[in-house]
């Protein structure tokens, strides 16, 4: 047990991300209600964006905006050279930024779906409406 | 199914953390995916684009054909929504409306007369809530300002955290806030589904129509330096320029695929009651 301590807080962001992902994981699968399966759905986005960005994270860095780049000093040249330790990796955050927004599209479009399941069947619960598919 | 699942779920997840061995740890400045792409662009994007937000160049410069087809993707939700939802033939329903003066609650049985232009009466709905002057009237006030931030959001982009996603956002947000506070009806008043639907279209096609002008300046798709005879600057700033102009595309499309996802989603593809 004293091991395992020091194990999991040296990357406890994939920790996280990993249990995050299993309940999303757990609900697609296992819930009954499609509308679960669509909350799962998204808490598993949600790990897969927490894993992105903290791939990208730098002990003692800040955000990706070049400090002092503004008024005049963006006309020239900069005069400093730019420390790449001073600031955190940017890709992780351009690939999430828009991920995010997609993730609230599918979610709409998941929503949709489930609105016609509703129309057609009168219910929302996976056993009955595959009951309702065989009676057929 | 439940006892199958949680295997599946705890194999699955006993495999990742394994895994993770192999991983570098928190805040790792060496780690793989900062040392082989990141650098370039956090030294260069400065004197490549001028854009001191690393982000907002790698989205819309460097990374910029993957952007164009997330508005794509964005926009396809939108009009798969549409195509799923949207009814276009009005069946008669129950309706209730209310006399402004009195207060007092009619109900109106389907293929009943309907004071649809009446001034006296408003319609309200089915499920039917409390009228609340508090949070219409807060919510009247915070709409201008919440639009305000969202535009200062897509427009200052390059110098601080933000963009076209983020300011779209907010700015469905807005007009969202109208429809759940006050009812559908004024929010479609105010920005008509057709409006919504032509805006989603603009916002792609300003993105698109960006690129295609630099291909027709004699570059590549995207290659927004090529503006730069046409915007009378020089071709770095030129990119600056054509990062904006894209990200207010974004920022179009994005905005009212929001609205547009939630009128239909909301009211079930009427238009009639929402939330």
């Amino acid at each position: 047990m004293s091991d395992l301590i020091p194990f999991i807080v040296a990357k406890y962001n994939y920790w996280i991300y990993i249990t995050l992902m299993m309940i999303g994981l757990y609900a697609m699968i296992a819930k009954n209600n499609l509308v679960k399966k669509i909350v799962g759905m998204n808490i598993f986005q949600t790990a897969i964006i927490l894993f992105y960005v903290s791939i990208g994270a730098k002990k003692g860095a800040t955000i990706p905006i070049i400090e002092h780049a503004h008024g005049d000093a963006a006309r020239g040249s900069v005069s400093h050279a730019i420390e790449i330790a001073h600031y955190i990796n940017p890709l992780p955050h351009v690939l999430m930024l828009t991920a995010i927004v997609v993730s609230v599209a599918t979610l709409g479009v998941a929503l949709a779906l489930a609105i016609r399941v509703y129309n057609r069947h009168k219910t929302l619960e996976e056993d009955e409406i595959i009951d309702q598919i065989k009676g057929i | 199914m439940r006892i199958m699942a949680f295997i599946i779920v705890v194999l699955s997840g006993g495999l990742l953390l394994y895994a993770t061995q192999d991983f570098p740890s928190w805040a790792d400045p060496v780690s793989p995916a900062s040392v082989h792409v990141s650098p370039h662009y956090l030294q260069k994007s400065m004197e490549e684009t001028s854009v001191p937000n690393v982000v907002t160049a790698v989205l819309a410069d460097y990374r910029g054909f993957d952007t164009m087809f997330e508005t794509t993707v964005i926009f396809c939700a939108g009009v798969a929504c549409f195509i799923l939802l949207r009814i276009l033939r009005q069946t008669p329903e129950d309706r209730y409306y209310r006399h402004i003066s009195t207060g007092v609650t009619i109900h109106i049985k389907d293929g009943g007369k309907i004071p649809d232009k009446s001034k006296e009466f408003e319609r309200i709905d089915t499920m039917w809530t409390p009228f609340d002057l508090v949070i219409k009237t807060v919510c009247r006030f915070l709409i201008p300002f919440i639009q305000l931030f969202a535009l200062y959001v897509i427009a200052h982009g390059h110098h601080s955290p933000g963009g076209g996603f983020q300011g779209g956002v907010i700015l469905g947000a807005s007009i969202i806030l109208l429809a759940i506070s006050h009812n559908l009806r004024t929010a479609t008043r105010r920005m008509r589904e057709k409006l919504v639907g032509l805006l989603c279209v603009t916002g792609v096609f300003i993105y698109a129509g960006t690129g295609a002008l630099c291909l027709l300046m004699g570059s590549h798709f995207l290659d927004y330096g090529a503006l730069a005879p046409l915007l009378h600057v020089d071709p770095v700033e030129a990119r600056s320029l054509g990062i904006l102009i894209v990200e207010i595309g974004v920022g179009i499309a994005v905005m009212a695929t929001m609205i547009w996802i939630y009128n239909n989603v909301s009211s079930a593809g009427k238009y009639d009651e929402g939330l």
